[in-house]
């Protein structure tokens, strides 16, 4: 197929799509496949890593902002000792 | 001429900044102190500090207990609202911060809320706090 390719000029157009679309094929072929094999293992397995990493960015991002607040939040609880 | 205005404008002055002085020494620790009734709540445990920065009930509710808590979680919100702005932060950020803080703050014998949600009584130990906490 290489050589023809390289040699054979007035098909090359036509072979080129013919490849890419095979190429298509292929990853069509193993998403269907890498499908099944999820629904048959299950989904749980699928939705699990997704969930935790959005919940650490918040702990990591919120306990940056907590520790920039820190100073002002404890003197603006001195100086309104009466709600505290 | 010129000195008797000086001297009236000088005596307005000070007569001005000791109206003020005396008028602010008597303010201050009126707004600094706790209301008595939820000093008293507090100390007697019915009220506690909750993580996310305001007070709650910790037993069971009374109507006093909730004007108390609403009055005192309604000025904390003005507050945190207004400090979070000046901050370039939320307020609910501003408020957790301040619930670190608060829960920190607190004395031996007062109810303050720990991460599972559970009510604590506080110790001479450190409180059980958020791990976000400083």
């Amino acid at each position: 197929m290489r050589t023809r390719e390289l040699t054979d000029h007035e098909g090359r157009a036509t072979t080129r799509s013919m490849q890419g679309m095979a190429g298509m094929n292929g990853l069509k072929i193993s998403a269907v496949a890498g499908l099944a094999s999820l629904a048959l293992s299950g989904c749980v397995t699928v939705e699990a890593p997704t969930e935790p990493i959005v919940i650490e960015l918040n702990v990591n991002i919120r306990q940056e902002v907590i520790y920039r607040l820190a100073e002002d939040a404890g003197n603006t609880i001195e100086e309104n000792a009466d709600i505290f | 001429m010129g000195d008797f205005m000086t001297k009236r404008f000088t005596r307005a002055a000070l007569f001005g900044a000791a109206f003020a002085l005396a008028f602010g020494g008597i303010m201050a620790p009126a707004s600094a102190q706790r209301d008595p009734a939820y000093a008293s709540a507090r100390a007697a445990g019915q009220i506690g500090e909750k993580m996310d920065g305001y007070i709650g009930i910790v037993g069971s509710e009374t109507a006093e207990l909730r004007r108390i808590v609403n009055d005192i979680n309604i000025k904390r919100r003005a507050v945190y609202s207004q400090r979070a702005q000046a901050n370039n932060a939320t307020l609910e950020e501003y408020a957790l911060t301040a619930g670190c803080q608060a829960i920190l703050a607190t004395s031996p014998g007062e109810k303050y809320q720990a991460p599972d949600g559970s009510w604590q009584t506080r110790t001479s130990a450190p409180p059980m706090r958020d791990s976000r906490c400083p």
